[in-house]
């Protein structure tokens, strides 16, 4: 019981402090018995938010027919978005349908885990602790490598092929050294950074603003009560806004996943 | 340092309950372990499910919409086939009875005027019958009349001339000889009536 209520919003305990602080998205739940380490509360709305999915696509799904109901249809709308908007335009139509589950996986899997940001109770983010976009970006490289290697017939010819034909041979170190630093390590770094750093800033703009009136508020100061609500209209515009960035953090990680694995696949640097 | 003064600063209320280093998983850019692999396992468990259960059945219902949609394009252009075939079948139709409807037509006009040509000939043939027949009886019936006004004539005026010669001449051989002869000359114009009116007069 005390793990449920655990999962609502920290806010109310966090009428202690102001302003937020990175701290605030530290939020164990309870220990993992055996061990030194705690079961999170952004874990907990990970579990949910999986089983959320899995629930919604199998009950969407489980009898997908030609004439689709509303939630087929809603699903397809979603699949669709994936399949053709993304990893079709993506990797071509040669070869995405082997990845369109993995990319519609990821794309729905952050999209809800974002979209928790905003959504009573739960109202945080999972993706604001890096831990998750890590080891999302973990697979994306794994996948994204060994698909080039496989695809050019070994690690020496993948490396090779990460430089351009047709250079001067002074210059091939060089281009080889860039083009290494982005492919080992700018891409997935970027690609966790990005999606965490987003999340992260966006969920704290959210608590200043909300929690921040709500103190101004508290005050019981007329000047202050007066910018309490401004405060507060601010605060849900720029919960409106933080939606289109949580979906469009969605897209973007799962686009530049497929962009990555079409990069690997094409025949042509 | 400063970073971690703050964080567990933060840590408020479970700053008890937590007798490991808060501070370290305070540091938002660090990962916590635990929520990396927590995340590696749902994300594994996820995409596991959708590669096998909605992936397959979405595409499954795709293969069959368009399955759908080329089977009703090509019924609709089947249908629309043998409805111009059936339309082609009813026009040459039409243009056949039509033809032998104008042949009926020709045929009848054909056999209209023979028949009428037919009975033109039947009639005026047994026109010509009748007439030649009333011919033939006016003929026998004017002979007949001719005969007979012959002998009346030639009795009364053998009646006259014997009352005025006086003597009788009926059983004189030459009687028929004479009135036979008078009448034969009468006929033969060689003696004008006006002539015989006059002569009577005189």
């Amino acid at each position: 019981m005390a793990a449920v209520g655990l999962v609502l919003p920290m806010a109310e305990e966090g009428e202690s402090h102001f302003p937020p602080t990175p701290g605030d998205f530290w939020q164990p739940m309870f220990a993992i018995p055996g061990t030194d380490y705690y079961f999170t509360r952004p874990m907990a709305l990970l579990a949910i938010a999986t089983v959320t999915l899995m629930v919604w696509l199998w009950l969407t799904t489980r009898q997908a027919a030609v004439v689709p109901s509303k939630g087929q249809w809603l699903t397809e709308q979603v699949y669709n978005f994936a399949r053709n908007g993304i990893a079709r335009d993506m990797i071509g139509s040669r070869d995405f349908m082997r990845f369109v589950p993995f990319l519609f996986a990821m794309f729905t899997f952050i999209l809800l885990n974002n979209l928790f940001g905003i959504i009573p109770p739960f109202q945080n983010p999972t993706m604001a602790r890096i831990g998750f976009p890590i080891g999302l970006t973990a697979i994306v490289y794994v996948v994204y490598h060994w698909v080039g290697i496989k695809h050019k017939g070994g690690l020496g010819a993948y490396l090779g092929s990460l430089l351009p034909s047709g250079l001067p041979g002074w210059i091939k170190p060089f281009i080889l050294f860039l083009e290494l630093i982005t492919f080992f390590i700018t891409r997935p770094l970027t690609l966790a950074l990005r999606l965490f750093g987003n999340m992260f800033a966006g969920h704290m703009l959210l608590v200043v603003f909300i929690v921040g009136g709500w103190y101004m508020f508290k005050t019981f100061e007329p000047g202050l009560m007066a910018v309490a609500i401004p405060a507060w209209v601010l605060g849900g515009a720029l919960t409106v806004f933080e939606g289109l960035i949580q979906f469009l953090q969605a897209y973007v990680f799962t686009l530049l996943a497929a962009s990555y694995i079409g990069g690997a696949l094409a025949d042509e640097h | 340092m400063e970073l971690t003064t703050i964080a567990s600063g933060v840590l408020m209320a479970s700053e008890e309950a937590e007798p490991m280093g808060a501070g370290e998983h305070a540091i938002p850019i660090l990962p916590y372990m635990p929520e990396l692999i927590f995340g590696l396992i749902m994300f594994g468990i996820f995409y596991w499910f959708v590669a096998t259960k909605v992936v397959p059945n979405l595409e499954k219902a795709y293969a069959e919409r368009t399955a759908a949609i080329e089977g009703g394009m090509q019924a609709a252009e089947q249908a629309q086939a043998e409805a111009a075939a059936a339309k082609k079948q009813y026009e040459d139709q039409l243009a056949d009875a039509r033809a032998e409807a104008a042949r009926i037509r020709e045929h009848a006009k054909e056999q209209g005027a023979q028949i009428v040509a037919e009975m033109r000939g039947q009639a005026q043939a047994e026109a010509a019958r009748i007439s030649e027949t009333a011919g033939k009886q006016i003929e026998a019936e004017r002979q007949q009349a001719m005969v007979q006004l012959r002998g009346e004539v030639g009795q009364i005026s053998t009646d006259l001339a014997s009352k005025i010669v006086g003597e009788s001449l009926h059983d004189e051989a030459r009687q028929r000889g004479i009135v036979d002869r008078f009448l034969a000359d009468l006929e033969a114009g060689s003696i004008q009536p006006e002539k015989l009116g006059t002569g009577e007069g005189r």
